[in-house]
């Protein structure tokens, strides 16, 4: 199924949210997450069911002022 | 000593973590000034990119408290995404509220940021507006929640110092018991000590030093300052007025004509 992610279409076999993030190599990374600009919280993301079109943000710690 | 949501901090300078020429230098620059709040942001990641986890990994290493923003939002609901999404990865419910406004001057929407506050406070975040000086601005903040006021000194990354003196003073007057910090504008350390002098709590920066030619210096530099002015501000200044008055005493001076 094609969804966005961080703006880029992508093809993913993935149902869920967790499992996206594991097919896309995120692993045990330190992120955050954000489908169809809604925040998902970790605890969230098995029961996060993922449909075409959807738009998914992963973001990290970065540097700000 | 400043109290931010009932948490004792003991350094008047919070820092910037961004645009550094290394991240050693932006290490030295936390440990000689002895900034005690780093802000921190959001940004996208690709899987596999470990970018996200060596940068925390550094500011863990600093041992301050953490202040993620929400810098680069233009609405409320960007901002309150980004908030809890910041809080989730940052561990705290500290933020530091940024909507932006106007494009060219980075300015803080009003009208946003008083309904983003509201929601954020709602939801249990202790809320840093990045806010103007206007007064009935920060009256709406304090309304909304917001047990600290963030009012800028001049546009971010402009180094103008503190544009509106008598709006500054005017705020520290009216909210004589919200911790105020100047967040954004500041170029040189005399501005920082001058926003100590008016009994402002704290500065925040980031351009001012991380762009400077020596950084660490520059963070030491603004350190001293804030000391100094704060310093200054206890030991209650003298009143200025228009006509000289001599230092010396007038009384027993030689008649020499």
């Amino acid at each position: 199924m094609k969804i966005t992610v961080n703006g880029t279409d992508t093809d993913v076999a993935a149902n869920t949210l967790a499992q996206a993030l594991h097919e896309l190599g995120y692993g045990d990374q330190r992120v955050a997450t954000a489908v169809n600009e809604n925040f998902v919280p970790a605890t969230a993301r098995d029961a996060q069911e993922l449909a075409e079109g959807d738009r998914l943000e992963i973001v990290t710690p970065r540097q700000g002022g | 000593m400043v109290d931010f949501y009932g948490t004792q901090v003991d350094s008047r300078l919070m820092l910037g973590t961004a645009m550094y020429p290394s991240p050693a230098i932006l290490a030295d620059a936390f440990r000689r000034s002895g900034a005690g709040i780093a802000t921190v942001s959001v940004r996208r990641e690709a899987g596999g990119d470990r970018a996200g986890g060596a940068f925390w990994d550094l500011i863990a290493d600093l041992g301050v408290k953490v202040l993620p923003n929400t810098a680069g939002c233009h609405s409320v609901r960007e901002a309150v995404t980004t908030a809890q999404m910041a809080r989730e990865l940052f561990d705290t419910n500290w933020i530091k509220l940024e909507v932006i406004g106007h494009a060219d001057t980075l300015q803080p929407d009003p009208f946003g940021l008083v309904e983003a506050a509201h929601t954020l406070a709602e939801d249990g975040f202790q809320v840093f507006p990045y806010c103007t000086e206007d007064l009935v601005l920060c009256d709406r903040l304090v309304q909304a929640g917001c047990k600290v006021l963030m009012p800028w000194g001049a546009p971010i990354g402009t180094g103008l110092g503190l544009n509106n003196l008598y709006g500054l003073r005017s705020l520290r007057a009216h909210f004589p018991d919200i911790p105020l910090v100047v967040d954004a504008g500041l170029g040189l350390p005399s501005q920082a000590a001058a926003a100590m002098e008016m009994g402002y709590d704290a500065v925040l920066l980031n351009t001012a030093v991380a762009k400077a030619g020596d950084p660490a210096a520059m963070a030491e530099g603004f350190a001293r300052a804030l000391e100094a002015g704060r310093l200054a501000y206890e030991a209650d200044p003298m009143s200025p007025r228009d006509m000289a008055a001599p230092s010396t005493p007038v009384l027993g001076k030689a008649f020499l004509e």
